[in-house]
């Protein structure tokens, strides 16, 4: 029942994180999406990733554009502040938090409507520029808030609830974000949970742009035969070429493989990916031979997920333009203000 | 034929280039030199939207008096432009100075009776001495400077400092330069009538004025506010106000160990982006701002209308222009101010300031910072194309050390820690403001989901009618304080009681001034009250009430501030004469003085007494 508040007690003995919070403090209010929606497994996806890695909610920023998905930061992470901002402009507005504080975590919240047609240029500029982010794009091919539309994802071919085929070609995100320079780019399934979550642990500790396409049913628009988003089709079709373990830098590997099925990532922070391949040939380091994978695949009708690309060591846009470590918002006079001296300079060569 | 002008000191010049020609460069000298010799100039670029081959103008207005306005009228035209020649003649005053290069002969019929013809066969001097065709294009302008220092009777040692000045670290440029300078000066001794009517004096009333342009001084403006994220998207005549604050950035602020960046700065994909990251920036505790101009403003609406409903500090710059698409837009206007002032969606009003010189734009740009957080709205800095890219005279830049950034209402983990009352949207103060918390502050307190309308005291979601009003007229509360917070009207009284006043803004300042001393001369006086920011205080409305009639003159078709008077006002328009130019070219005093002559003798006929029927 949405319209009644979340209690907020709960069991005295429910799992407690490094830093004594339970799964339950990285919840939100309760969810007003359709029962079954599969966005509401990505926002427990995103919960249970954070609660895993402990982190402090409020050092968390949470940002949305206009859509289902983007409604979805309310129901979770209530202690982080969020911003509900313009439908399709979340990346521009994600991109001048990270610029003001680098310190928090960013994570960008967005659908196929928001990032795919309206804001697809944002999409793609905020990945060019390698903001610090995790953008997480909650892909369902249709317009759920607006009854069923199509949206730019939707396949050729894929028919929609009332009976239209769509003849448009369909936008692969996952293709633009590797041509784009993301440096961190998955595709999962929201009905895949132990797919999804060490996906989202290992793009939150990303030191760049980690891109996820999450194919993520509307159950109440894109769920029917003859559509390619729904949960059986893309159950029947998901081509995982890799599983992904994330295991933070200090934990040792406890994890029992056999040889040469197993990588280790270790990233720029020291935390490590450990990538249980599926497919043994498939290079996740290797952009063009990941880009040509995803082409071929996807002409199959098949929808490739896993870990698709990592760079361990990515530079991000702080590290292109060079700022200082510290957050530009708590810089203060000192630091900002050249003061009288210098501006009677500056005065002296123009006359 | 008309006398020829003779004056000193108080004359207007007119260069009629191609551009893309390096002629910019030599104006720019011509008119500085000038200054160093101590009289005040004012210049002005005319350039269309286009790199190389079209039409562009240098106005240089030489005037002891200071009148750094334009005044209308050319007194002696540099005609180096055959496309443009037929009209450059005749701008010229009767009695005036053409001066042009006599390489090729021209038809008689090509001049005119009643003024002075000067050629110099510029092109023949310069292909005698230059074999390289750059060369002989850029030493040509210098050439052509160098002959109208005899002509004018200018110091030629001022020109040679500033030369040696401006090549300073390509020593090896100033020989060469002063070379060409000293063939054309030698050349008009020698052969040309020395000096003309009109010629420049030493004189001492330059004083510390600087030469500066307004976007080079808003954007000093912001790095003195505090400012560390921008986001642009190129539009003239915005873009080289980005420009000078990357390069006051690079000046001022890396750290000097590390060398390292205190401040981000973005070329954005577009309006859109560039806005949506200065918001970003602002909700997270940066002071952001983005420059551009009207159409850039037409973009970034729906946002706007995000930032005032989401209360997050924004600082615009926008440099007012000429309409949409490429032409007009490389001339001046103030036209942006009702797009400005009602942007966006919904019910929405906005903070505009109103600098009227570079000076001004500097301390506004960095004000415009502190207003921003005070108020968690966008403000927007209405420059306009005239002040943005001319170099204008004004008194030198000044701040205050003691000086300290404002950020408003910022509840901190302190406060929070200590159980004080948050509510994002709640009025504690009654001045409408509320108070906001950053991003991370707070283990457990203080979060909010910032969102544009739906929501109550406590950042709550709700669709309530009752709660959305309640918002609202908060709104209302906090733009009324911005009327006490933007800078006060500038008010002057004539020298004797008058019925007629008179309102104005920005770029139109120095025209407004001297047309004031030209109208008083013939017996009109005026009360003037110069707009500083809006919305207006009520020091505005006193003005108007205090007159029968205001002539409100601004540089648009649709008597915009007019407009806004009277809706903010409730103002009778019978009681608001608007005096309006927007040719896209700068404000003149004759303009004024004539509109304003004109429009009162209407309003001050006496009427026939009524027939007796």
């Amino acid at each position: 029942m949405t319209y009644l508040a979340k209690p907020k007690l709960h069991h005295p003995q429910l799992p407690t994180n490094k830093l004594g919070f339970t799964r339950r403090d990285y919840e939100g209010a309760v969810s007003t999406l359709c029962a079954g929606c599969g966005h509401d497994s990505i926002s427990a996806a995103i919960i249970q990733a954070c609660f895993d890695l402990s982190l402090e909610p409020h050092r968390i920023a949470k940002l949305s554009g206009i859509g289902c998905s983007s409604k979805t930061p309310t129901y979770f992470l209530g202690a982080s502040h969020g911003f509900n901002s313009v439908h399709g402009r979340m990346p521009s507005v994600l991109t001048g938090a990270n610029l003001a504080n680098r310190d928090l975590i960013y994570l960008g919240v967005s659908g196929d409507g928001d990032s795919a047609s309206i804001g697809l240029g944002q999409f793609a500029h905020s990945i060019r520029r390698g903001v610090n982010m995790v953008y997480i794009v909650e892909n369902n091919g249709v317009y759920g808030l607006t009854k069923g539309q199509f949206s730019a994802t939707a396949d050729p071919g894929s028919k929609s609830k009332r009976g239209v085929v769509n003849t448009d070609a369909s936008l692969d995100m996952i293709g633009m974000a590797l041509q784009l320079g993301a440096t961190f780019v998955a595709r999962s399934f929201s009905g895949d949970k132990a797919q999804l979550v060490p996906l989202i642990k290992g793009a939150i500790t990303h030191n760049g742009a980690a891109f996820i396409d999450c194919i993520s049913p509307c159950v109440a628009f894109n769920n029917h035969p003859g559509s390619t988003k729904s949960f059986d089709y893309v159950r029947a079709h998901n081509d995982a070429v890799n599983r992904l373990d994330f295991i933070t830098g200090r934990e040792e590997i406890t994890a029992d493989y056999a040889p040469g099925t197993v990588e280790r990532v270790v990233q720029h922070d020291g935390s490590v990916l450990h990538l249980r391949k599926l497919h043994t040939d498939y290079d996740p380091h290797n952009r063009i031979s990941a880009m040509n994978y995803l082409q071929e695949r996807q002409a199959a009708g098949e929808i490739v997920t896993g870990l698709l690309y990592v760079d361990p060591n990515p530079q991000d846009l702080h590290g292109h333009l060079r700022t200082v470590p510290k957050a530009l918002s708590s810089l203060d006079e000192a630091d900002l203000i050249p003061g009288s001296v210098a501006l009677e300079k500056f005065n002296a060569g123009l006359r | 034929m008309s006398q020829p002008i003779t004056s000193v000191n108080d004359f207007v010049v007119k260069f009629a280039n191609v551009n893309g020609s390096g002629s910019a460069s030599a104006n720019t000298l011509f008119a500085k030199s000038i200054l160093r010799m101590g009289v005040p100039v004012a210049s002005r670029n005319i350039f269309p939207s286009n790199i190389q081959g079209l039409p562009t103008w240098y106005e240089v207005r030489v005037s002891e008096a200071g009148h750094i306005g334009r005044r209308g009228g050319v007194d002696l035209m540099v005609a180096m432009n055959p496309q443009t020649w037929d009209k450059d003649v005749a701008e010229l005053e009767p009695g005036g100075y053409l001066f042009y290069d006599s390489t090729k002969p021209m038809p008689r019929a090509k001049f005119r009776e009643d003024i002075t013809v000067i050629g110099m066969p510029l092109t023949e001097i310069c292909n005698a001495e230059y074999t390289d065709a750059r060369q002989r294009q850029l030493f040509k302008n210098i050439i052509y400077v160098g002959a109208l220092s005899a002509l004018l009777d200018m110091d030629v040692k001022a020109i040679e400092q500033l030369i040696s000045e401006q090549f300073q670290g390509k020593d090896k440029l100033i020989q060469p330069n002063v070379h060409a300078l000293h063939m054309g000066r030698d050349y008009a001794l020698k052969h040309l009538k020395c000096p003309l009517g009109v010629t420049v004096r030493h004189a001492d009333a330059v004083g510390n004025r600087i030469f500066i342009d307004g976007n080079s001084a808003a954007a000093l403006g912001a790095v003195y506010g505090g400012a560390t994220v921008a986001a642009w998207y190129p539009i003239t005549p915005s873009s080289s106000l980005a420009e000078a604050f990357m390069r006051h950035c690079r000046r001022y602020r890396h750290d000097p160990q590390t060398k390292d960046a205190r401040y981000a700065i973005i070329q954005a994909e577009d309006e859109l982006a560039s806005i949506g990251i200065v918001i970003g920036a602002g909700w997270n505790g940066a002071r952001a701002f983005t420059a551009t101009s009207g159409p850039g403003i037409s973009l970034m609406q729906e946002f706007i209308g995000l930032a005032y409903f989401a209360e997050i500090p924004a600082v615009i710059f926008d440099v007012q222009r000429g309409g949409p698409s490429t032409g007009m837009p490389t001339r001046t206007q103030q036209s942006d101010i009702l797009s400005c002032a009602y942007a966006s969606h919904g019910d929405t009003k906005h903070v505009l300031l109103f600098p009227e010189d570079p000076r001004e734009c500097f301390e506004m740009g960095a004000q415009a910072f502190d207003l921003a957080d005070r108020l968690q709205t966008p403000i927007f800095v209405m420059l306009d194309l005239d002040i943005g890219m001319n170099d204008w005279l004004c008194e030198p830049l000044a701040w205050d050390d003691r000086r300290r950034m404002d950020r408003g209402k910022v509840m901190t983990h302190d406060e929070l820690e200590a159980g004080k009352d948050f509510g994002r949207y709640l009025d504690v103060d009654g001045d409408g403001i509320p108070y906001r918390t950053l991003p991370g502050t707070h283990p457990t307190r203080g979060a909010y989901f910032a969102r544009g309308t739906t929501k109550d005291r406590y950042a709550r979601y709700s669709e309530e009618g009752p709660v959305y009003v309640d918002n609202m007229d908060r709104l209302l509360r906090k733009f009324e304080t911005a009327k006490k917070l933007v800078p006060a009207p500038v008010r002057q009284n004539a020298r004797h009681p008058t019925r007629f006043g008179v309102l104005y803004f920005g770029s139109t300042t120095p025209a407004m001034k001297e047309a004031l001393g030209v109208l008083e001369g013939r017996g009109i006086h005026l009360d003037t009250m110069r707009l500083r920011g809006f919305p207006f205080s009520d020091e505005v409305m006193r003005f108007v009430a205090e007159h029968d009639r205001i002539f409100v003159v601004e540089q648009n078709r649709d008597a915009q501030l007019r407009t806004l008077l009277m809706s903010e006002g409730s103002i009778d328009p019978a009681r608001l004469v608007p005096v309006l130019h927007y040719d896209g070219t700068p404000i003149t005093e004759r303009f004024i003085t004539s509109a304003i002559a004109e429009k009162l003798s209407v309003l001050t006929v006496t009427p026939l007494r009524k027939a007796v029927p």
